[in-house]
Formats: structure tokens, sequence, C-alpha cells
């Protein structure tokens, strides 16, 4: 546990350095929201301010371009010398992931946080009670820690960095298809089967309902399932790819 | 007395490529020991399966008396490794690197501080400490490397090539800290490209090639074990060189055609000389001068592998 938390610090230190990267993982979010906000909400009906609808989506795309960031992250770890290091200091491969993703979890709380300000600044109106506000964040929060491990098996299969930056990619463009930024009946009738069942449409419909205090049903008690199922399938995932990549 | 090191009959192969066919190694406590060998002849593969950090296909192997694969944790609170690749994050300064490697280590707060100045002092990089490592010099960034592997105060400490890619005086400065290292107490166990590293540093050497260890001893066993001397041998003209390096074929030590000289393994002994002279020149036309030396360990290592040893760094 204490070899988790000084590789969390380690990672946390390694991110704030990356500049880029930070950049890249603060204001790509916030830039998209705007787009989405002043240039395509106009033309899309959701029956109320756009703003009040893509904030849920915003913050699950940016959990998205973090993950990527780890699988990046823990990529760069695994083709340099260093994993042999930690290793011969009897660090299991579980805490040197876990440290990357706790980093993955600072840097994306950082960058909902900054979504969450220009979201107020532009006319987002959270309508929720102290105790939605809190079950959203905690969604969120299992929603970042899954996707963050699911990078960090993505970091252990890929070859190169280079490799696993084409996980970003393909992570922030999960939440098109469901309900993150149109509704689901707008889409083609094939879609809906895909959009209205994957993952990614509970999440987004549990925070969406938190926030606005609007009837949520059984999706955030689906949306914590998925997302624990796939920490545990991400965290027995990563810890076999390790050992296959170290023997 | 249990050895450091032990190992007996270590084999690995990945997939039909069979990095080690059997390599059996004794490492007395105390000593500097070099696993001498050209590119690919399973250096790394050895240590890192002595590290823990690969399991051998077959075969055992004892660090500090633990079994490498049984006793894995308790071999690693006594050993350290420095790769062939800096294991630093090059974002982070010299002092948070140490500081990392103590805490994981299993130092408190405290004790890393006060162990990281310590190394820091000791390997002159006091100066440099607050700078990340992205600014340093190869030589530093060695330095600081083995500083990293230091933190623990490991018992057995395996340094892989540790100066391959380094300047000359670097690796003076990691000739001097080997010689240390040794002095205090520490088992090193090193791998090496180069002979004259090998000479200077270690205690007793193994050669290793294609996965076999093929000689093992202090370097004068060595060099008397292989060939006790070269016959350097002069030829009249090109054509001449040309013609004995034909008749000599792969046993040749030493080549010099601008020269016209060729050097081939010998005893020393008359008897031997002229019967190498006669078999090479019956006539008596081709040699012009000869001369016999003290073989090298370059004589050596091409007598055992059959092929020359790399350069020296400050030749390639």
């Amino acid at each position: 546990m204490s070899d988790a938390l000084t590789m969390a610090a380690r990672s946390i230190r390694l991110s704030a350095r990356n500049i880029d990267a930070l950049i890249t993982a603060l204001a790509l979010p916030v830039m998209l929201m705007l787009c989405f906000v002043y240039l395509f909400g106009g033309a899309i009906d959701t029956g109320g301010g756009y703003v009040q609808y893509v904030v849920p989506g915003i913050l699950v795309i940016c959990a998205g371009f973090g993950a990527g960031t780890t699988a990046m992250s823990v990529s760069g770890d695994m083709s340099g010398g260093i994993v042999d290091r930690f290793r011969s200091l009897d660090v299991g491969g579980t805490a040197i992931l876990a440290g990357h993703v706790a980093a993955s979890m600072v840097r994306n709380l950082a960058a909902s946080t900054m979504v969450f300000a220009v979201a107020l600044a532009i006319g987002f109106r959270p309508e929720a009670t102290a105790g939605g506000r809190l079950a959203a964040v905690a969604i969120l929060l299992a929603y970042i820690l899954a996707i963050s491990w699911i990078g960090a098996a993505v970091g252990l299969l890929a070859k190169t960095p280079e490799a696993a930056s084409g996980f970003a990619f393909f992570v922030s463009f999960l939440p098109y298809p469901s309900s993150a930024f149109v509704p689901v009946e707008t889409m083609p009738g094939w879609l809906h089967g895909f959009a209205l069942n994957q993952p990614l449409t509970p999440v987004i419909e549990a925070l969406r309902g938190l926030l606005l205090d609007q009837p949520v049903g059984a999706a955030p008690w689906q949306a914590l399932a998925w997302c624990a199922g796939i920490v545990v399938a991400g965290m027995a995932v990563s810890a076999a790819l390790f050992r296959r990549r170290v023997s | 007395m249990t050895h450091a090191i032990e190992a007996r009959g270590l084999m690995k192969s990945y997939g039909d490529v069979r990095v080690l066919r059997g390599v059996d190694i004794t490492v007395s406590g105390g000593s500097v020991f070099a696993l001498l060998g050209p590119n690919g002849a399973g250096k790394t593969t050895t240590v890192r399966i002595l590290a823990t950090l690969l399991k051998a296909d077959a075969g055992r192997a004892r660090v500090v008396g633990h079994d490498v694969v049984a006793e894995r944790s308790r071999v690693r609170r006594s050993i350290s490794l420095t790769g062939q690749y800096a294991a630093l994050d090059e974002q982070q300064t010299g002092i948070e690197n140490l500081r990392m490697m103590a805490r994981l280590s299993g130092l408190n707060r405290a004790g890393a501080r006060s162990r990281t100045a310590e190394l820091l002092q000791r390997f002159e990089l006091t100066e440099a400490a607050g700078r990340r490592v992205s600014t340093y010099s190869g030589g530093m960034r060695r330095r600081l490397d083995m500083a990293a592997s230091l933190v623990a105060e490991p018992s057995v400490l395996f340094l892989d090539e540790p100066t391959t890619g380094l300047d000359p005086r670097s690796r003076m400065d990691v000739w001097t800290i080997v010689t240390e290292l040794a002095g205090s107490g520490v088992t090193v166990f090193l791998t090496t490209q180069y002979l004259e590293e090998a000479d200077r540093l270690a205690d007793r050497i193994a050669l290793i090639d294609g996965g076999r260890i093929v000689a093992e001893g202090t370097a004068a066993e060595l060099k008397r074990q292989a060939a006790g001397e070269r016959l350097d041998l002069t030829l009249a003209d090109a054509q001449a060189y040309e013609q004995v390096a034909a008749r000599l074929g792969p046993g040749i030590a030493r080549r010099d055609p601008s020269r016209l000289l060729l050097g081939v393994p010998t005893t020393g002994k008359a008897h031997d000389v002229r019967a190498l002279l006669d078999a090479v020149d019956p006539e008596s036309r081709l040699v012009e001068r000869f001369a016999v030396h003290r073989a090298s360990l370059d004589d050596v290592f091409l007598a055992l592998t059959g092929h020359p040893s790399a350069k020296e760094p400050g030749h390639v």
C-alpha cells in the first residue's frame, strides 16, 4: 500500500511536469464543450438549454482523454528500464499500475473541475440536492477509475507509447453513440441497441439525472455495476498482462 | 560457506531461440565477478534470472543463499540491479528519483532523506541534485543510476554493462565506484563486452558465448588456459599474406593487412613454432619475420569463442 502511494506521488509529479499533456487534458474538454454548446447546440433539440444536456457527456469524454494519457505513461514505463528497477525493489505490478491510475484520477478531477467551472460560467445550472451532487461525483469517480484501469491494460498491451495513444482516439469516440450529445431517439434505428445498452449510457443518464434533479431510475446502479465490473476486469487483465510483459 | 551466487544449468529460450543452454556460475561473497561476452551471448538474460526478474526454463539459482524463484522477495531484499538502460525518471530531479527509490526500498521519510543526501554526496551529484535528470550527461545519469541501486544497501549488486556508451572519463568513474564497493564487502556481478574492463575489475571472469559458459577463472588463468602465447608472422608481400591467411583459416588471432601481419595462438615452444612455420610456409619464402608475444585476453576470447571480442568503447 505504501508502495502504491509512493508510485502515485511519482505519477502525479510526472503528470504535472508533462506540460503538453496537461494542457491538452485541461483545455481539450473545455474547448469541446464550447464547440458543442455554441456551434452544434443550437441545432440540437433536447428540450431545454443544450449546456444543461451536454455537461455529463463532456465529463465522460474528458475521462477518456485522461485514460489515454494513462495508457501512454504505462506504455512508456514498460518500454524503459525503470520497471525492472521497481521490481528489483520488490514493488509489485499492481502498485506500479495503481500509481498510474491514481494519477489519472487526480488529472481527471482537475479537468472535470475545470469543465464544471466553465460550464457554470456559460449557463449550466445544476439543480441537484447535496445528496444528488455527491452521488454524481461518486459515479464520475467510479467511471474515471474504470476507464483508467482499461487505459492501464491498453498501456501494457501496446508495444510503444505511440500505439497506446491510439486508445485515446478510440475511447474518445465511444461517447458519441450514446445519449452524451444527442438523444438516442434521433439516431438511426440500428444504432439504438448499442447506444442504449453500452456502458456509457447509464453513466451519462445517471450523471445528468442526478445533476439536474430529474428521475434517474436504475441508471446510477447500472452505472456503478458497469464500473465495478470494468475495474475488476481491468485490474485482472492488467495483472496478467504485466506478468506476461515482464517474463 | 554459502556462495553469494550459485547457478546450475540455467536454460532459457524465446520461441526457437535458445538464449541460455545450461549456465553454471559460482560467485563467492565480497568478490567482483565479470560475465564477459559479445552481444547476444546471454549476459542480460543471465543477470535478469539471477536478479529474480526473469524465470529460467530450467536450472536453479540461489543468491545470498535463497532460491531466486521460491524465495524471490528475500533475494530482492539483498540485491540491486543497474540495468543496461538508465532506470530513472527523466522528468524527476536527481533528489526526487533517489528519494522515491529509498521510499520503495522501505525507508521512512527521514531515512530516505538522509540516505539520499549521503548518496548524492558520495557520487558527486549534490550540485545537480535539484535538476531534472533530462538535463544530465551520460556519465551523471550512470552515477545517479548506480546511486539509486545502492539506496537499499544491497549485499549483491548486479551491473549490466555498466560502461557501455560512456566516455572514457565516466568509465573510469564507474570503475572507481565498483572497486570501492568491492572494498566495502559488496559482491559485484557485472557483465561486459570489454576485456579490459573484466581484466581491471574482476576477481574472476566467466566467458559466455552462445548461451554457454566457455571458460571461467581469473584473468591470468584464462590467459594461460587458452593460449599462452601468440605468434605474429610478418609476411613477404600481399600475395603471401593472402596465401598464409587462407592456410591458417579461422585460427587467426590478429590480422593487420597494412603491416602484412598475422597472429596465431601458440604454446611458444620451439617445436610448436617450427611445426607451425613449416605448415604455413613449407618453402620458406612467405614468412619474413616472426615474433612471440604473451597472449592478451583478446586472444583468449578468440581462441575460446571463435570470434574476436568487441573493441574498447574508445575505439568504436
